[in-house]
């Protein structure tokens, strides 16, 4: 197991440097000069010699780079050139939003597709499994940003029980709650979707396995042997998709931010772009690319320690 | 092969009708949606306009068929791009198990599934600003690791059998084994993965036009009519329900055909049925 560890760790420092280096790249390098970028073509020699100062474009590379990642650790993420704030306190600002939302997608997607698969996997080839599968194979293919404006459509403007967008803050835990709901069943529905169907075809799986059988001859009814025996073996796959889903849905609370007009992350990376604040952009990319590759990293350590067999590759 | 499985021909007759549509607006569109007609705008279906008319008085039908001209174009394009660089890669990592260069082709894959394909648009867009090419660049980088790990993935097993043996000791090389033998093999399974990563596609794409770092005007994009609605979405939500459901329908018969596919050209379910 140790040597497991350091060898994933290894590897993921080596993605960490490597993504942060490609990131690097594309922001400061491919532009030419970032602050001439910045400012536009009206810009003047004067007001672009300061923005360099300012941005410390003065060193190589390398330098830059050094200082980028070291102010980075030291939780100094540059200082936005728009809002004339640090970067670290527009991203601690907003990732109570985006953070709760992706969570709160995740609970509610994972609330919805285990007991939905386990229902289709024990109903196999039936019409709960027929309609099970069908739903999903609906919520495979609906855009989640599209799904968030039909809830906008029947929540907000025709029922009016939710506001159709727009966040109060944490002041008021309930009210904060509420404004999230709406995102969250739109981000949870899609990723439910393919979670259901993952549990359902793990759970199938497993019920095909001998010791179910003997579970079964030893007088246990099917419900009896997939609650005490199946379940537990078919959660490990669910799992690690739980895990990726997160990534995946912290970037996809980019898009449903602006649905409903959140203030989160994704609506500060839009305004980065739109305003040319590559101060901006290429830190909260860096920190998006950073969690997904952490969570990663856990989801393979967690699946290691369920499953001793990883361990042994 | 008897019969093809019945969600193939509901997914292929889907796709049909929306790529001989696609086609179609390169010649002919009901009307021209390039013309602004404010006088008409915001109406409701007719014999004229069948679905009706936007609030710049551009007729619906022709803005769908455009629209979805561009996510089919974009999202083609973009699985070429994943096929053409993933499927060798992947296959030099299958012949070459084990090597540093197996070891560099799979890290080097994860670490762009590290990157979601929306952040990698975020990052091209930032730069060059956005458009249709950006898009496809986007979501085609996301698909060499597919294609590569598919291909590596069923290639391995292939490199095990006996034919591949006495191919090699006849003389072959290994870049000539994995193109004659190892690449038709796994030629299913890529065709699979193709309509697979083709509906993916259609959706990242219209994810990315809705967030405008896609196709721009005067390009017709479905992501970009969906936006651009919502403004409207109290007064006229049919201009909201209408892209998003010819987006449904063609992923929808995208999966279908790709799970009708697998089911046609898995060469054990072939056997079983004789």
């Amino acid at each position: 197991m140790t040597r497991y560890l350091l060898v994933r760790a290894l590897s993921l420092s080596l993605s960490l440097i490597v993504a942060s280096v490609v990131i690097f790249a594309v922001i400061e390098v491919i532009p030419g000069d970032p602050a001439a970028f910045m400012l536009g073509l009206n810009a003047t020699d004067e007001s672009i010699a300061n923005l360099r100062a300012e941005l410390g474009l003065g060193g190589s590379l390398t330098e830059r780079y050094a200082n980028w990642i070291t102010g980075m650790l030291r939780g100094d993420f540059g200082t936005s050139y728009t809002y004339r704030v640090p970067v670290a306190d527009l991203i601690l600002d907003r990732i109570w939003v985006s953070l709760p939302l992706a969570i709160f997608a995740l609970i509610l997607s994972t609330l919805i597709a285990i007991p939905v698969g386990v229902i289709a996997a024990a109903t196999r080839g039936g019409a709960g499994d027929f309609s099970i599968m069908g739903a999903t194979q609906l919520g495979i293919a609906v855009p989640n940003f599209w799904f968030a404006m039909l809830l906008v459509l029947l929540f907000a403007v025709t029922l009016q029980w939710f506001s159709a967008g727009g966040f109060p803050g944490w002041d008021n835990p309930a009210a904060a709650l509420k404004a999230l709901t709406l995102p969250a069943i739109a981000l949870a529905l899609p990723q439910a979707s393919i979670l259901a169907r993952v549990m359902r075809s793990a759970l199938i799986e497993t019920l095909d396995q001998d010791y179910i059988r003997t579970a079964r001859a030893k007088g246990l009814s099917r419900s009896q042997a997939i609650r005490r025996h199946a379940l537990k073996n078919a959660l490990i796959p669910v799992l690690t998709i739980i895990g990726l889903q997160f990534s995946f849905l912290l970037a996809g609370a980019i898009i449903i931010e602006n649905v409903f007009f959140l203030p989160g992350l994704g609506r500060l990376i839009f305004q980065g772009i739109t305003q040319r604040d590559l101060v901006v952009v290429e830190s909260v990319t860096m920190l998006l690319v950073f969690a997904v590759i952490v969570v990663t990293f856990l989801v393979d350590i967690a699946y290691a320690i369920v499953d001793p067999r990883l361990r042994r590759r | 092969m008897n019969r093809l499985p019945f969600t193939l021909v509901v997914g292929a007759i889907i796709t049909a009708f929306f790529v001989g549509t696609a086609l179609l607006s390169l010649v002919w569109t009901p009307h021209d949606i390039t013309e602004l007609e404010i006088s008409q705008r915001l109406q409701p279906a007719s014999a004229t306009y069948w679905l009706g008319t936007d609030q710049f008085g551009r007729d619906m039908v022709s803005m769908l068929m455009e629209g979805s001209r561009t996510s089919i174009a974009v999202a083609l394009i973009a699985v070429g791009l994943g096929i053409v660089v993933g499927v060798p890669l992947g296959l030099a990592a299958a012949a070459a198990r084990g090597s540093l260069l197996d070891e560099v082709i799979m890290r080097g894959n994860d670490l762009i599934f590290a990157f979601p394909s929306l952040v990698i648009a975020i990052l091209i867009t930032a730069v060059y600003g956005p458009s249709a090419t950006n898009a496809i660049v986007a979501i085609g980088i996301f698909n060499i690791p597919v294609f590569a790990r598919v291909a590596r993935g069923g290639a391995l097993p292939i490199w095990t059998l006996d034919y591949i043996l006495a191919a090699r000791t006849a003389g072959k090389s290994r870049a000539r084994i994995s193109a004659e033998h190892v690449l038709p093999n796994i030629a299913n399974l890529l065709i699979v993965q193709a309509t697979i990563q083709f509906s993916l596609g259609i959706l990242a794409e219209a994810a990315l036009s809705y967030v405008n770092l896609g196709a721009q005007p005067p390009t017709s994009s479905i992501g970009k009519m969906l936006a651009e609605s919502q403004t409207m979405i109290y007064s006229n939500p049919s201009l909201a329900v209408l892209p998003g459901l010819a987006i449904v329908i063609m992923v929808l018969g995208l999966n279908l055909m790709g799970d009708g596919l697998r089911d046609a050209l898995d060469p054990r379910l072939r056997r079983a049925r004789g």
